[in-house]
């Protein structure tokens, strides 16, 4: 009996040997260790030995049975790892391949630059305030101290519905309208929105573009702080390096009224092609609010004073992004609307 | 305004400073430079050549072959030109010389004949064809006799100058004349002016002897100012002259037109000139036309006038559109010998409105539309007197013949230096705002706190304290302003909940895979109401720049097509775009058009494209129905959006749904007509359309949280066998409606309409929910609730279970 358990023995290690997956090795393990196995079926036939020799066989058949299920279990361990690797291989993909796109679109470039500057100001306090784009003549020119015959309407051609009402030239008459229904209290707003003149579309002329004008009425409000706004605004816009220089202008809702240049953001003032060479770039109008303007929607020009500046969205993304024709924005090319996909905070 | 730096320099000194440099301290301190002009254009080599011989090209018929004498030799020449003569003084360019344009001049020969040079016209140095004198528009030009050969033709001709042109804004037309921006260059400089001189002998014969004077218009031609020359001899101007008037943009004619052009340009008051003996009648009458009258101007327009218009007559018919334009049939012509000088003070608005009606813009009309300086009217006309003593030979008759009831008060400024500064945040003093007022000269005078200024009349744009504050900023400087911030209560800015609602609807719309278009408003008639959501008349321009930018748009989505058009045309596979923006309707009270905010979107083209892993999907109704549900969700209003079929002109009408919310209709939804798709040369292609004032003004609950439930949810799916016509979304009402509290959420998962269904049948599958957030429903309460829900869908819709 103890050769034919060695036998056994044997056997069952060659065939653990040979098993090549887990599936034959778990057959060698029932063939061998299971209910019905040989080993079981010695353990049975003890039955039939000598009392005295029975727990000797029995020591050895455990022997036996645990040397086979230990090299069994490592034979598994092994296979088992075997087949993990073969199914990771299997599984493996090529991860160059591209990925499932989230197709998302974005913001309209002007509407990018107006919300930036929508949003600077907000931080400073401001509002934002809307008004309609068809426009009486008396908020869109009279009310901004340009009474009917003014030299100056001739700057602004604009599109007449009739003889009193026009599509708005600039996003001002907003203001005159704030004004109007503030009655006197103090003013701190921002006035995007569309506007409208009689040109030609061209590479730099459209008849259609945006404007967004900024207000600030209170007690002494100086044009000192009229340059320390637009500063801010400068340095936000177009980088913390830039200053600005104010140049005398004309417009006739503001007296004293300028212009501001920002020191070029492209050369930092040395000469470039931006800047035309001569290191500065003008980028808005702004003056001291008129009286007569103040006086006209009812405030004190004596007590209040105030300030107002305006600036064309498309002028400031044709700078900051090299756009160099103005109708871009208006034709809708996907090709141009997708480049301001991503974020530049 | 084109300024001559040399002729300038006659009324101020600028000496030792750049040209370039000057420019820049004009433009710092108050009127913009444009451009600094060379007028050499970069030319040398160009000198004075005498013609000693000239004779026709025997192999040419057009050339003469010149001997010019250059100063150091005498040259050959071949000359093209029509008007070449022996004995006359020309502008010779030598070999080597660099003319404007880069034209380098080299010794050639032309049919076999040596030609060392060029003999010049004006136009080959640089000037403008509308600039040279008539009699030398055709060919070279001839100088005078004094003219030195070998000597640099430049300074001669004023093109060793250098030019400011000036950006005037409308308030600064004080500085449209040589005098204006000179007493501008005096402040800025702190230098003194030199004034133009008129002496001239009187003759003893009395102007007023001569002409009769009447004005009928004191409104419109408060002052009138005559002079009367004798014996002048029509001729050339002297070369300087010509060359100044070259510069300053304007062509010369002969000496007399030349001189009131001249002193136009000086004094920037505009000046006639009549023939005297053509006026015929010794008189001028200045009055209103009468209307359908009729002149003929310098021009040879046959002008038609109405009755605002000025005009002067000879007190029968009219002679001159005041300020506009002279008569032909007063011109001053060759046999003239005694002229009328007018310098008059026209109102600004007359001369305007006449110059708008008759489309005719002038040097002089542009002037007084503006406002000259009231006390220039007789300066002026006495300097062209002089000038025409100098220059014509002309005999000056005594006195003038004078209308004046012009008000020529200076306007008083009273302002406190406190003021001043408080406006600006500076702290300028006393004695420098009096310096710079002094150097703008400025009459002034400070006392008991107060600046009180007498506004020079030439400087109609100073009226009220804040002027003074911003010629005292522009003088001093506004770099020297400091920096500050509004000092005032500390508010919180933001936007309304209607802008910050719209901002999140674009993030929404973006992350849905559309881009942001901005369109026209502007459209033509016929587009102006197409898939306008109201039926409300159309707001037109007056007066538009063309048919197709003529009326205001009342719905986006023709211009959206239009990009989807230009898009596609461009190999672009995909198309989906939105635009928020007003559409325009009608006419209110007010007169102005109710203005509607509007969002609509389009979309074309492959909408998922991840091909290599089979996902491939082009755009179909229900994409952007998906978008607007998940808008409405995004806004709070899902629960009362509806979609009903509709039919709208131009999309197609079994792919059309007007939407709703709370049953009220806010907007559109469609497929573009197959046959609009083809005229646009589109694929499938879906448009909406949503009055987005109406969604975002919609009041929305306040978001309140709804516990989460430990207790289970029991699905129960089912599939109905109803008509073909019936809609899906008329059965999902009658779950709704039908299934009781417990009923938390259907969801239509299938759909069937093929070969294994019966004709005229379909098979829609819905997957119920129950739910009781209290505790676990029975299957006998689901059995019972559900069992309701298969008796309402058989009795009002026919549905059937399908087997
Ligand atoms: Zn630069």
């Amino acid at each position: 009996m103890e050769a034919q358990l060695q036998q056994l023995k044997e056997e069952a290690l060659q065939k653990i040997e040979a098993s090549q997956n887990v599936k034959e090795l778990n057959d060698v393990r029932v063939a061998y260790l299971g209910k019905k196995g040989p080993i079981t079926d010695l353990l049975k036939g003890m039955g039939k030995l000598p009392a005295e020799e029975r727990p000797k066989m029995g020591a050895l058949v455990n022997v036996v049975r645990e040397e086979v299920t230990e090299v069994l279990e490592a034979r598994m361990a092994l296979l088992q790892e075997q087949a993990i690797q073969a199914q990771l291989e299997k599984e493996s993909i090529d991860v160059t391949l591209p990925g499932r796109p989230v197709k998302t679109g974005n913001h309209h470039p002007l509407t990018r630059v107006v919300e930036e500057i929508e949003d600077l100001f907000i931080s400073m306090g401001y509002e934002i305030a809307e008004g309609p784009e068809v426009e009486k003549d008396y908020y869109n020119f009279e009310a901004l101290n340009l009474p009917k015959g003014h030299p100056a309407r001739d700057m602004q051609d604009s599109f007449y519905i009739s003889e009193d009402i026009l599509l708005r030239t600039h996003t001002s008459p907003v203001q005159a309208r704030t004004m109007e229904a503030k009655e006197g209290k103090p003013i701190k707003i921002i006035c995007p929105g569309k506007v409208y003149r009689r040109d030609n579309d061209d590479a730099t002329h459209s008849h259609q573009f945006t404007q967004i004008e900024g207000l600030v009425i209170g007690e002494n409000i100086r044009m000192s702080d009229l340059k320390g706004t637009l500063s801010v605004f400068a340095k936000k816009m177009f980088g913390e390096d830039r200053e600005i220089r104010l140049r005398p202008s004309f417009f006739p809702f503001t007296e004293p009224s300028v212009e501001m240049d920002i020191s070029c953001f492209k050369c930092g003032g040395s000469g470039c092609n931006v800047c035309k060479k001569t290191g500065w770039i003008e980028i808005l109008g702004a003056g001291m609010v008129h009286p007569n303007v103040l006086e006209m929607a009812g405030y004190d020009s004596k007590k209040l004073s105030g300030f107002a500046f305006g600036m064309g969205p498309e002028r400031i993304a044709m700078l900051k992004y090299g756009v160099e024709d103005i109708r871009h924005f208006y034709t809708n090319d996907v090709r141009f609307l997708s480049q301001f996909h991503r974020t530049e905070v | 305004m084109l300024v001559s730096t040399k002729w300038l320099a006659e009324y101020v000194n600028t000496q030792g400073l750049d040209p370039k440099d000057l420019g820049e301290k004009i433009t710092r301190s108050g009127i913009e430079v444009d451009a600094v002009i060379d007028r050499s254009q970069g030319m040398t080599n160009v000198v004075v050549g005498h013609v000693k011989e000239c004779v026709k090209h025997p192999e040419a018929d057009k050339l003469n072959i010149c001997q010019v004498d250059v100063g150091e030799e005498t040259t050959q020449i071949i000359c093209g030109a029509p008007n070449v003569a022996e004995g006359q003084k020309v502008i010779v360019a030598r070999p080597g010389a660099v003319l404007p344009g880069g034209i380098k001049i080299k010794k050639a020969k032309l049919r076999g004949e040596e030609s060392n040079g060029m003999i010049c016209s004006l136009q080959e140095l640089g000037i403008e064809g509308r600039l040279v004198p008539k009699a030398y528009a055709e060919g070279i030009y001839v100088l005078p006799e004094t003219a030195t050969p070998g000597e640099s033709a430049l300074p001669l001709l004023g093109l060793d100058d250098i030019i400011l042109e000036l950006g005037l804004t409308p308030n600064r037309s004080d500085a449209l004349s040589m005098l204006g921006v000179a007493y501008e260059v005096g402040a800025i400089l702190s230098e003194d002016m030199k004034y133009p001189e008129a002496m001239y002998t009187e003759s003893n014969e009395k102007a007023s002897d001569y002409l009769n004077l009447r004005v009928d218009a004191i409104e419109e031609n408060p002052m009138y100012v005559a002079k009367v020359v004798k014996n002048v001899h029509i001729k050339e101007s002297p070369l300087w002259l010509q060359h100044r008037l070259m510069a300053a943009g304007v062509r010369p004619h002969n000496n007399v037109v030349d001189i009131t052009n001249y002193v136009l340009m000086e004094y920037g008051q505009p000046l006639h000139a009549f023939d005297y003996d053509r006026l015929e009648t010794k008189e001028l009458v200045i009055r209103l036309a009468n209307e359908g009258e009729k002149i003929v101007t310098l021009d040879d327009q046959e002008r038609t006038l109405k009755s605002n218009h000025l005009v002067i007559t000879n007190g029968k018919e009219p002679v001159a559109i005041a300020g506009v334009m002279g008569g032909a049939n007063s011109e001053v012509h060759d046999g003239t010998t005694t002229v009328v000088i007018e310098s008059a003070y026209f109102a600004g608005g007359s001369v305007r409105q006449t110059s708008k009606d008759q489309n005719l813009r002038s040097d002089a009309s542009a002037r007084f539309e503006k406002g000259v300086d009231p006390k220039r009217v007789i300066l002026a006309a006495e300097r062209a007197a002089s000038l025409l003593a100098e220059l014509a030979g002309g005999e000056v008759l005594a006195g003038s013949v004078v209308v004046d009831e012009l008000d020529k008060t200076p306007v008083e400024v009273v302002v406190s230096p406190d003021f001043i500064n408080n406006r600006l945040g500076m702290k300028i003093s006393l004695e420098d705002m009096t310096s710079i007022l002094t150097r703008l000269k400025f009459d002034h005078q400070a006392a008991n706190g107060y600046l009180y200024i007498n506004a020079p009349t030439r400087r109609q744009d100073i009226k009220i304290p804040e002027d003074i504050v911003e010629e005292i900023a522009r003088m001093y400087g506004y770099d020297e302003i400091p920096m500050t911030l509004p000092v005032e209560e500390s508010k919180p800015g933001g936007l309304t909940s209607y802008q910050a609602k719209r901002r999140q609807v674009r993030a929404y719309l973006e992350g849905a895979g559309l881009y942001q278009a901005i369109t026209y408003s502007l459209t033509s008639k016929e587009m102006s109401q197409k898939f306008a959501l109201e039926t409300a008349p159309v707001t037109e321009l007056l007066m538009p720049m063309s048919e197709e930018r003529s009326t205001l748009r009342q719905s986006l989505i023709p211009h959206l097509l239009d990009a989807v058009t230009y898009n596609t045309a461009r190999q672009a596979d995909t198309v989906a775009l939105y635009e928020v923006g007003s559409v325009f309707l009608g006419e209110t009270e007010s007169g102005l058009p109710h203005e509607q905010e509007h969002l609509a979107a389009v979309i074309a083209g492959k909408w998922v494209d991840h091909s290599w892993q089979g996902e491939k999907k082009a755009v179909d109704f229900f994409v952007l129905k998906g978008i607007i549900e998940g808008l409405m969700e995004l806004l709070g209003h899902s629960k009362e959006l509806t979609f009903e079929r509709a039919v709208v002109d131009g999309l197609h009408p079994g792919r059309t749904a007007s939407i709703k919310l709370g049953g009220e209709e806010i907007g559109l939804i469609g497929q573009l007509h197959p046959s609009e798709q083809k005229v646009r040369d589109l694929k499938d292609t879906y448009v909406m359309e949503l009055n987005l004032a109406k969604v975002l003004n919609k009041e929305v609950e306040a978001l309140y949280y709804a516990p989460v439930s430990k207790f289970p949810s029991i699905t129960r799916d089912i599939a109905l066998v109803v008509d073909s016509e019936k809609a899906a979304g008329e059965l999902q009402a009658i779950i709704q409606l039908s299934g009781g509290r417990l009923l938390k959420a259907v969801h239509l998962f299938d759909l069937y309409e093929g070969e294994k269904m019966e004709p005229g049948k379909k098979s829609v599958a819905f997957s119920l929910t129950y739910f009781d957030p209290e505790r676990t429903l029975t299957d006998e309460e689901v059995v019972n609730a559900h069992n309701k829900v298969l008796k309402a869908l058989a009795e009002q819709a026919g549905a059937e279970l399908r087997g």
